[in-house]
């Protein structure tokens, strides 16, 4: 039953994630006066993609043709351990949060190699460019996440929810900071405004588009979904974790109806809140990147030393 | 004693020290002057904002009166001050170069730690969590001096000087649940004299270097080198 459950859970998470691209996208046309395409286009495009005959270069290895399905995988997997309508589920118990970048980390590794793979100089670039922002952005994720596990004692996402949970409304100022860090971490990683725009192809500013770019057909339809699922993690990972009411503890019908309705909501309005902040903020020089992931890691490192300072018991 | 047996005011006073430490955070990193004065002013606020906490807690009606002083004056007056001084002084596009930045920011990250240290004996023998909230302020406090050391504006001194002058304020209010209110008083036109005082200081000094890059001062020398 429990392993149903987390196999459901999964599911949801791969075919609710172009929806949450759709409403995203929906907001933002909204925000800037233009006529927003219908919130199932990300489905229709991810249809059209796979019905087309993808076209792959002579140059290219079996590492060019096999990673697509290796990120989509690795990030299906990362999506597992996140709890998204239950906690105490089988499949986050068995992985903890630390596994979860690491599969991030994993499906980063071969989009960078597949994105060398054909020798484009638009594929490497994007390469480069992609392993000098992680580089930098896993540390301060870390960071955020160390506070919560220090608050919690515990690295499991199930475990760490279930204590705030237990605790009820507490003000931690050490979870403010978190918070901000791991949202500009999940701004720069999932390459959206201030860092990267997912929605164009001009050659000096592109990081993730310039990686993907020798892909078509089945393959970008892949990447593209793995890229939708990453944003629905970390939107996932910030709601349930900052504002965990409403899941489900039980697993009964109405507590899991309930507790898909409750990451819906969140996940909606979490979507305006990053629409409005796409259309406020422009891209920054690639080169104010560190800057900007600096103080993210600033963030986290406040973030750890109020715990330490503030909040400890004694 | 952890966090979550504490009541909802220890709680929300350690949420300000988290948030005024962030504030004197940012104004290390910060560049440019507007911004800074208005980071400056966010601090005013959050200090504001705690001083009328503490008075509806503690039930101490003259805490609002100093509230709303603060507001006066470290939100409205000084800040809309110094805007002006920046604006008159065309300074507003210019952005200050800081010199190896990450190695101030990180010097600030140390003196948090270190001011934590120094207060850990006090901390460690009295009970209540409130008296974490020292360690912020005195980091303030220090965080203040190193604006002042880092940053080559004279504007930028002045916001350092006045966030040091918050630091003390916060601590007060935290440690001792009200001051009487002659030194609130007191402190409050200490630091409007001081404004006003700085206010002066700014015209000699643009008037002597034609600049208030303070770095400049160096080339006042009685001898021709």
């Amino acid at each position: 039953m429990n392993w149903l459950i987390a196999i459901l859970q999964a599911t949801l998470f791969v075919v609710l994630a172009p929806l949450l691209a759709g409403w995203l996208k929906w907001c933002k046309c909204r925000l800037q006066n233009r006529k927003a395409p219908s919130l199932l286009q990300p489905y229709r495009d991810l249809i059209k993609l796979t019905n087309k005959q993808p076209v792959v270069s002579k140059q290219a290895s079996w590492l060019f043709v096999t990673a697509p399905y290796i990120i989509f995988s690795a990030t299906v997997l990362a999506a597992s351990v996140v709890p998204l309508i239950a906690v105490d589920l089988p499949t986050s118990a068995t992985a903890d949060v630390i596994v979860m970048v690491g599969f991030f980390a994993f499906a980063r590794f071969f989009q960078a190699l597949a994105g060398l793979d054909t020798g484009t100089a638009f594929g490497g670039m994007g390469s480069s460019r992609e392993m000098t922002i992680s580089s930098l952005a896993e540390p301060a994720m870390l960071m955020a996440i160390f506070t919560l596990t220090m608050t919690a004692s515990t690295t499991n996402l199930s475990g760490v929810i279930i204590y705030l949970l237990d605790h009820g409304l507490v003000l931690r100022p050490s979870f403010g900071f978190a918070v901000f860090a791991l949202i500009l971490v999940a701004v720069a990683e999932t390459g959206r405004v201030p860092v990267d725009n997912p929605a164009t192809h001009l050659e000096l500013t592109m990081i993730h588009e310039a990686m993907i770019l020798e892909y078509s057909g089945r393959y970008l339809a892949m990447i593209e979904w793995a890229s939708q699922l990453k944003l629905m993690i970390y939107g996932v990972l910030i709601a349930n974790i900052f504002l965990p009411r409403g899941i489900a503890e039980s697993f009964t019908a109405k507590a899991l109806g309930y507790g898909l309705l409750a990451i819906m909501v969140k996940l909606a309005l979490l979507a305006v809140l990053l629409a409005i902040a796409e259309t406020l903020f422009a891209k920054m020089r690639l080169f104010r990147v560190q800057e900007y992931l600096g103080f993210a890691y600033l963030l986290g490192v406040l973030g750890m030393l109020s715990h330490i300072i503030l909040e400890a018991s004694r | 004693m952890s966090i979550e047996q504490t009541d909802f005011y220890t709680q929300a006073i350690l949420s300000m020290a988290a948030l005024i430490g962030l504030t004197s955070f940012l104004m290390l990193g910060q560049g440019r002057l507007l911004r800074l004065i208005f980071v400056f002013a966010l601090q005013g606020f959050l200090l504001t904002l705690t001083t009328a906490l503490a008075a509806y807690i503690l039930k101490n009606p003259h805490l609002y009166i100093s509230a709303v002083l603060t507001l006066m004056l470290k939100v409205i007056f000084i800040p809309w001050m110094l805007k002006r001084e920046v604006i008159q002084t065309n300074m507003h596009r210019d952005i200050e170069a800081l010199h190896n930045k990450t190695m101030v920011m990180l010097s600030g990250a140390c003196l948090m730690v270190f001011s934590y240290y120094v207060l850990h004996p006090i901390v460690h023998t009295t009970a209540p969590v409130m008296l974490n909230a020292l360690a912020v302020s005195l980091s303030v406090v220090l965080l203040g001096m190193l604006l002042m050391i880092s940053h080559r504006q004279a504007i930028a001194h002045v916001v350092g000087f006045m966030s040091i002058e918050n630091g003390l304020f916060f601590a007060a209010i935290i440690a001792t649940k009200g001051m009487p209110m002659v030194v609130e008083l007191g402190i409050a036109f200490d630091v409007l004299v001081a404004a006003v005082l700085f206010g002066i200081f700014f015209l000699h000094i643009r008037s002597s270097i034609d600049s208030l890059d303070v770095d400049l001062l160096n080339k006042l020398n009685e001898v021709d080198k």
